[in-house]
């Protein structure tokens, strides 16, 4: 027999497909208002911070409050153009993957500044274990383009040889750990990296992207239970971009308040920013860097940001949320908000802004055509077939060895 | 050469290591101040430090994923999981993580982790301190997986784990902790004072993993086992009279084929043993791969002497554990065929 009234609670977005797009149950509390305590302050003390919005660009685009990291223009510059090409290259490789140049691949549209400003906050020797949509990190480390889409396509030149699925980016030399498809593994991971470091006594540190609904993995918890045990120096960034594929925030979130603020119950120092500030993610960034650095112990970030784009090439958004949420998300889109501060400080113009956009444009065609001149997934060369046995093991032992002669190889 | 049971050889090995490694780190649940429920890691915070040996939260998988992180800055974390039985939580940093980093990494990064449990019955551990789940990871690409049977090969063993550059699952039958068992419930309790493979060096040294050892020399039928069963089946061997070889596997993962191959070969006869239920189990494994490589040589089935497919028992415990009379009924059908 069909039921009516739900037995028990199941938490539904505000709005469905067909239904006019409405943030207006999110509060935005004004920039500028959050304090900025000392790095050291007790984890505890930091639940204001917790339940409110680290902001920094106001709206009138200008950087205000005891948060403003007072950036040279120069490196907000730069951060622009790391922003500008992550969003370049996700165009271009949703193009191609709609080509079938590519079996699949996932944009971080709308979330540049969650790791790219993280990522320049941050030291380069600094350990970072993304989750699988924050390509922006390799930009802002200067990780090739060209082999980034040899990966993406999985020729000759992958330097994972075609063992991984597109966009599960590794980059040992940029200290960019390897990205798994299981979620939320690498959060322990990251706390084991940072207690390494602890233990070396070499000052990195070591940080982590989680998606809002991967916090509902235990492996969110165990990390959070480590970092708060071994005072392990470590960032927990919890990018909440509202949708995990096509699951609204509140079904992980449940009647916690933020999801920063799941970090007080492990007396962790917390922090809930607005992720498509670019100021607002540098600072929050460098302030957990220094307190990690320091020995006060790991923070969790809560980036408040909205997945602009569809989960993956795999998915259509408009089966579970109405079109055009994006263009009226309260905190905007991160490029815009930079580009506007920029030219609001006489940094910056559109007539140099257009010109950024047609100059990585035109880097991202010719690293593809340098790409695809190394073989496509389609067309070939691949890797050799043989090394399907090899990394296994440090050594391959008979089994391979015999395996290896059974393919013909 | 010291006498040594399993527990004390495996701290020695644990010793040995971190003494010549300050890259060696153990932790586990219960295994810093207190040396760990079984005591195989007494001592080691006193000598070696907070840092070095410590207490982790009871969260399996988190242990799992911290040793991944700190073996991917380049220590040798030595982990333990209480009893096998609770390696489950943490079989996701397992399977998905450590088995396989090197691998989807092109080896740029590695975990050389050691994970050390505790497994099999024969305790009246009932259904959560008695499993055998090597299967689970003997069928996991990139790990080894390691089980000893007497307290020489234990601490062999476990150096040539710590020292190896891939993740291998060390599992230590509890069973023989204290002293070796033939399988008889009851009875007086062996000690491994007695007993040859007690005689242990208290310095460094280490066995080859992947390969086996015939402990019993014999011409009638090969029985292949690891752990605890190793010594049952050769006690059940005494008690038959049957002239029969047996084979220590030590290593299940990779396991030896030839030291097995060339004892098939020669007898023509075949048990495999394992405590584990049958349906998958290792031992299916060990028949399959027997049964191409020897097929011209067998005059008879490959008989399995296994755990039934059960959750294990408390109180029919001996009815469950493989003992020595289930390896004569073995034993006689494979020679009456």
């Amino acid at each position: 027999m069909a039921h009516t009234e739900p037995r028990f609670h199941v938490p539904a977005p505000h709005v469905r497909p067909g239904d006019t797009p409405d943030f207006s149950h999110i509060h935005i509390p004004p920039a500028g208002e959050a304090r900025r305590p000392d790095t050291s302050v007790a984890g505890m003390e930091t639940q204001d911070l917790a339940l409110g919005l680290v902001r920094v660009l106001d709206h009138n685009h200008q950087a205000v409050g005891e948060w403003d990291p007072k950036l040279d223009a120069g490196v907000l510059r730069e951060g622009l153009r790391h922003m500008v090409l992550t969003r370049v290259y996700d165009d271009r490789m949703l193009k191609l993957q709609r080509q079938g140049k590519m079996s699949f691949y996932m944009k971080s549209t709308g979330e540049e500044a969650v790791a790219v400003a993280g990522a320049m906050a941050m030291s380069n020797d600094d350990m970072v274990f993304p989750s699988y949509r924050q390509q922006g990190i390799l930009f802002a480390r200067g990780r090739d383009i060209v082999d980034m889409m040899c990966h993406c396509i999985s020729n000759s030149r992958d330097n994972l040889k075609g063992r991984q699925l597109p966009v599960h980016y590794t980059w040992a030399e940029g200290k960019f750990f390897s990205i798994s498809g299981n979620l939320a593994t690498q959060l322990p991971q990251a706390v084991g990296y940072a207690m390494a470091c602890e233990y070396r006594g070499d000052g990195e540190i070591a940080a982590t992207w989680i998606g809002d609904g991967s916090t509902a993995e235990g492996d969110f918890h165990g990390a959070l239970v480590l970092a708060s045990t071994y005072r392990a120096p470590v960032i927990v960034n919890v990018v909440n971009n509202q949708w995990a594929i096509s699951t609204f925030q509140g079904i992980a979130a449940g009647e916690a308040p933020t999801f920063a603020y799941k970090g007080m119950g492990y007396g962790l120092a917390s922090l809930r920013i607005d992720g498509n500030d670019f100021l607002a993610v540098y600072a929050a960034t460098q302030w957990a860097a220094k307190r990690a650095r320091d020995g006060h112990g790991a923070t969790v970030i809560e980036h408040f940001t909205y997945r602009a784009d569809a989960h993956s090439t795999s998915d259509d958004p408009s089966g579970y949320r109405p079109k055009g949420e994006n263009a009226i998300w309260p905190l905007g889109d991160p490029i815009e908000r930079l580009k506007q501060h920029l030219i609001g400080l006489g940094e910056w113009d559109e007539e140099r802004h257009a010109a950024l956009e047609k100059e990585l444009n035109e880097l991202v065609i010719a690293s593809y055509k340098e790409a695809e001149s190394h073989g496509t997934l389609h067309d070939g060369p691949l890797s050799p077939v043989e090394s399907i046995f090899e990394d296994v093991y440090a050594e391959p032992d008979w089994r391979l060895r015999r395996q290896r002669q059974d393919l013909g190889v | 050469m010291a006498k040594m049971n399993m527990i004390q050889a495996l701290n020695s090995a644990l010793d040995n290591m971190m003494e010549r490694d300050p890259d060696v780190i153990s932790f586990g649940e219960d295994a810093g101040y207190f040396g760990g429920v079984f005591r195989v890691t007494a001592n080691l915070q006193t000598k070696y430090g907070l840092d070095r040996s410590f207490d982790a939260p009871i969260n399996e998988a988190a242990i799992m994923g911290m040793a991944i992180g700190m073996a991917a800055k380049g220590l040798k974390p030595v982990a333990e999981i209480q009893f096998s039985d609770y390696i489950f939580p943490g079989l996701d940093q397992i399977v998905s993580e450590m088995s396989r980093i090197r691998y989807r990494t092109a080896g740029a990064f590695t975990t050389p982790v050691v994970v050390r449990t505790p497994c099999g019955g024969g305790i009246r551990g009932g259904q959560t301190h008695s499993m055998s789940p090597e299967a689970f990871f003997t069928q996991v690409p990139g790990v080894q997986v390691v089980m000893p049977s007497n307290p020489y090969d234990a601490k062999g063993l476990l150096i040539a784990a710590i020292e190896s550059p891939d993740p291998v699952i060390f599992f230590e039958p509890k069973r023989l902790y204290n002293g070796p068992f033939e399988g008889h419930s009851g009875g007086a309790l062996a000690s491994w004072g007695n007993h040859p493979k007690g005689e242990v060096p208290e310095g460094h040294y280490s066995l080859p993993i992947g390969k086996a050892e015939v402990v019993r020399e014999g011409s009638a039928v090969t029985i292949v086992a690891y752990g605890t069963l190793v010594l049952v089946a050769q006690a059940a061997a005494e008690k038959a009279g049957i002239d029969a070889e047996v084979i220590d596997l030590k290593t299940l993962v990779p396991y030896d084929i030839e030291t097995i191959a060339r004892s098939v070969n020669k007898t023509g006869r075949c048990i495999v043993a394992q405590e584990a239920p049958r349906t998958s189990g290792f031992a299916a494994e060990l028949a399959a791969q027997i049964q191409e490589e020897c097929f011209f040589a067998l005059e008879a089935p490959i008989q399995r002497v296994t755990g039934w497919d059960t959750p294990y028992p408390h109180a029919h415990e001996w009815s469950y554990f493989p003992g020595p009379d289930r390896f004569i009924n073995a034993m006689n059908t494979v020679l009456e065929a």
